[in-house]
């Protein structure tokens, strides 16, 4: 049985990614069970967890210290598999510029910055935010969770504010909107995304399934 | 590498099974949603977006059934619309598994209420759908009028101002239909799709009108959409997502192939 806890702190769909992952493992034909949850004892107990997130910094990091969340994760990444999605990705930072500045986990270096309100396209062009829909990933790196997963492919992203370090060596995938930007980090048993694998079809399920199959090493 | 324009096939849902309206009215029955939704997705779709049409209370509750059953084999973006009027109803379609919900008749109601919803599910899943109506007379300046209840009240409120308004509410994306267009399959409303586009920073949907593939074409680099939704061109086989995509490419837009 391969037990997988997604961490419920009350912020956004996480449904979606349940159900992606029950679908990827009944393709695998594994025993995968899915627990979407707060319990820091199923947690522990879990073979893998993901860390996910939607919605507003402040609100998910205030849901995450009330519910002693940050405790979960910490624990989480020093003994298995974690994929942090999205806001979930974010949250692990040192500090975002979001909602006019949160401190956020800090269990990765880096900050969390803005797109800007007059973002432009090498030509001059306009560029809306939130970047929202099917922009491709430029892996940096070999990684387990990138096997069968066609470089350049296109995920989906919905986001304003977006990952910056200085930890090169941490930076898995790379995208561009306006300049190039962190769309995935790997850092040991860490693997996070900026895009929503979950809602991003073949190539998103690839990767979870590789998730699903992940020791944690590289 | 760029970020990719989106085709959104469109099902409109009466009581669990598709329909399609031609100016909001006269309806044709095109299937299962459930099959719709993964022979679109299968197909190359960038999103589904599912509007319910349906106004009794027992329709609703089919609706839940058939989001938690599109959600559960489709794994692309799926927007939900269609009598969205309060926080517990977004609650649920979230539950069920969309990952946005389009917010029309009752954004106007009560403009509040968008606000709410943003602060409490986060922009990235509040859509605010507007159906627009040109009100201008011939030679005036274009001037455009948002409509509600399926397009048959008209409220005073002019589009350009209540698009930008909504988006200072937190409405994360803008489903903009034109209403003289919408079943005509004469092409999009370009001037309004513009308009509304270069008002705000947020993506807009462009909607209503399509009949062929250079409409979609034209919807994105004359209309400046970021997204182009249609309904009947791909339910009644006309064209396939795939052609449409190439089509596309080969006018020089950026989309997912």
């Amino acid at each position: 049985m391969n037990k997988i806890a997604v961490i419920d702190y009350g912020m956004g769909n996480l449904h979606s990614v349940a159900k992606a992952l029950e679908h990827v493992g009944s393709e695998l034909n594994q025993q995968v069970e899915v627990s979407v949850t707060a319990d820091a004892t199923e947690i522990a107990a879990a073979d893998r967890v993901i860390f996910p997130g939607v919605g507003a910094i402040r609100d998910c990091m205030a849901e995450i210290l009330r519910l002693d969340v940050d405790q979960i994760v910490k624990e989480a990444i020093q003994s298995k598999p974690v994929l942090a999605i999205c806001v979930g990705m974010q949250a692990l930072m040192n500090s975002s510029e979001e909602n006019g500045g949160v401190d956020c986990l800090g269990f990765l270096d880096g900050e969390v910055r803005y797109f800007g309100d007059d973002l432009r396209d090498a030509d001059g062009g306009r560029l809306k935010v939130p970047h929202m829909g099917w922009n491709q990933v430029r892996q940096t790196i070999d990684h387990p969770l990138w096997k069968d997963v066609p470089d350049n492919s296109r995920f989906y992203f919905v986001h304003s504010y977006y990952v910056q370090t200085d930890m090169r060596d941490m930076v898995s995938g790379i995208t561009n909107y306006g300049a190039d930007f962190v769309a995935t980090l790997a850092d040991g048993n860490i693997f996070a995304t900026q895009f929503h694998p979950e809602k991003s079809q073949t190539v998103g399920l690839t990767l979870l399934r590789n998730f699903l199959q992940w020791d944690g090493s590289v | 590498m760029a970020l990719a324009k989106r085709i959104i096939p469109c099902l409109d849902c009466e009581n669990g099974r598709v329909v399609k309206g031609v100016k909001f009215l006269d309806i044709r029955d095109a299937g299962d949603p459930v099959e719709v939704s993964k022979r679109y997705c299968d197909a190359g779709a960038d999103e589904i977006t599912f509007l319910d049409i349906t106004a009794s209370h027992e329709g609703r509750e089919t609706t839940v059934h058939t989001v938690e059953a599109i959600a559960s084999q489709v794994f692309i973006p799926l927007t939900v619309g269609g009598g969205i009027r309060t926080l517990e109803d977004i609650r649920a379609m979230l539950n069920a598994g969309a990952d946005k919900v389009a917010i029309n008749t009752a954004a106007v109601t009560n403009p509040e209420f968008v606000r709410e919803a943003a602060q409490r599910f986060g922009s990235q899943c509040i859509v605010v759908a507007v159906d627009a109506k040109q009100v201008s007379k011939e030679g005036e300046p274009l001037r455009w009028e948002i409509f509600t209840h399926g397009g048959r009240k008209p409220t005073g409120i002019d589009a350009i101002e209540w698009v930008k308004r909504m988006v200072t509410y937190g409405a994360g994306e803008i489903l903009l239909t034109s209403m003289d267009r919408d079943g005509t399959k004469i092409g999009f409303d370009l001037d309004l799709n513009r308009a509304v586009s270069r008002a705000v920073q947020v993506p807009i949907i462009a909607s209503g009108g399509v009949g062929n593939l250079q409409h979609l074409v034209d919807g994105v680099l004359e209309g400046e959409a970021d997204a182009v939704l249609a309904a009947s061109i791909f339910h009644f086989q006309e064209y396939s997502i795939q052609q449409a995509k190439q089509y596309m490419a080969d006018k020089g837009i950026e989309v997912r192939i």
